[in-house]
């Protein structure tokens, strides 16, 4: 019973687990990186995550796309006056030294050509590429549509 | 508890009504005394898409309306909100919307209580309607 139990709880974590895991491709690490379940394809998803660079050269992160969407872009929410708008960012600069964000009412990934309806607990891979490191593969977590974030604060 | 969006906004309206969810949960049994309104800037399509099972994802208690053009125009007046289609070639249906991302605080005989702004934590949005009953 005993065993049921561990085995059960380690099920129950691993998607916790997964959340916080880091992806690293030279000076580039990425963590953090989740998603909003979607109600069928209709509607775009979002991606988040946070980017730091810990080497001395300035990086971007240039392209963006996954197999679970045919339109992937970053976006920027910027408000203004109490007034939210999106606009379409072709890169996101990550200066040496600093991590970068993409997350709620910020920089995000918008999918807008969803392939399949996105399931909380099921996860997706990005593959993001920059300027200067190339490109890292990155599991997604997805989590309910009310969650508002990588809901991973215990890893750090 | 008054915030206006779209269903196909995601980033913003997300945002926005999961703070409500929690502030709904932290309110426990005073819940029952409170509101949540999501009213529709883009209504048509979101009568297409489905306005009730955006809101149902998120809280029961959301009430989502969609009235005509002219009811919408009405609404956003009255909360003196603005809210504007923009041409946007790569998104669904080449457009998408832009808003006023506030939440609106209004008394039951229609009484207007404040204005909170996009971002303001779960924390203090429940501290303000506590302070009300």
């Amino acid at each position: 019973m005993k065993t049921i139990l561990l085995a059960t709880a380690l099920l129950l974590a691993a998607p916790v687990a997964q959340a916080c895991e880091t992806f690293t491709i030279g000076d580039i690490s990425v963590e953090r990186a989740w998603s909003r379940a979607s109600i069928g394809t209709d509607r775009p998803g979002v991606l988040y995550l946070e980017i730091t660079n810990a080497g001395a050269t300035d990086d971007a992160l240039v392209g963006i796309a996954t197999p679970a969407d045919a339109m992937l872009m970053l976006h920027e929410t910027v408000v203004k006056g109490g007034i939210a708008s999106m606009s379409h960012v072709a890169s996101i600069s990550v200066a040496a030294g600093q991590t970068v964000a993409l997350s709620p009412g910020g920089f995000h990934g918008m999918l807008m050509g969803l392939t399949e309806a996105l399931t909380e607990g099921a996860t997706f891979p990005v593959t993001l590429t920059f300027a200067q490191a190339g490109s890292v593969n990155v599991t997604v977590d997805v989590l309910s549509m009310r969650a508002e974030g990588p809901g991973c604060d215990d890893a750090k | 508890m008054v915030c206006f969006g779209f269903t196909n906004c995601p980033d913003v309206c997300p945002t926005t009504l999961s703070e409500v969810v929690q502030v709904m949960g932290d309110l426990g049994d005073d819940a029952a005394f409170v509101q949540p309104i999501f009213i529709s800037i883009n209504p048509e399509r979101d009568r297409r898409l489905g306005l009730d099972a955006f809101t149902q994802a998120f809280h029961p208690a959301i009430l989502g309306l969609a009235g005509d053009a002219q009811a919408t125009k009405a609404s956003a007046a009255s909360f003196k909100i603005f809210f504007a289609q923009e041409d946007a070639p790569e998104a669904t249906d080449g457009y998408t919307m832009s808003h006023s991302s506030a939440l609106y605080l209004v008394g039951p005989k229609g009484d207007w209580l404040r204005q909170l702004h996009h971002g303001t934590p779960a924390a203090d949005i429940l501290a303000d309607l506590n302070s009300r009953f």
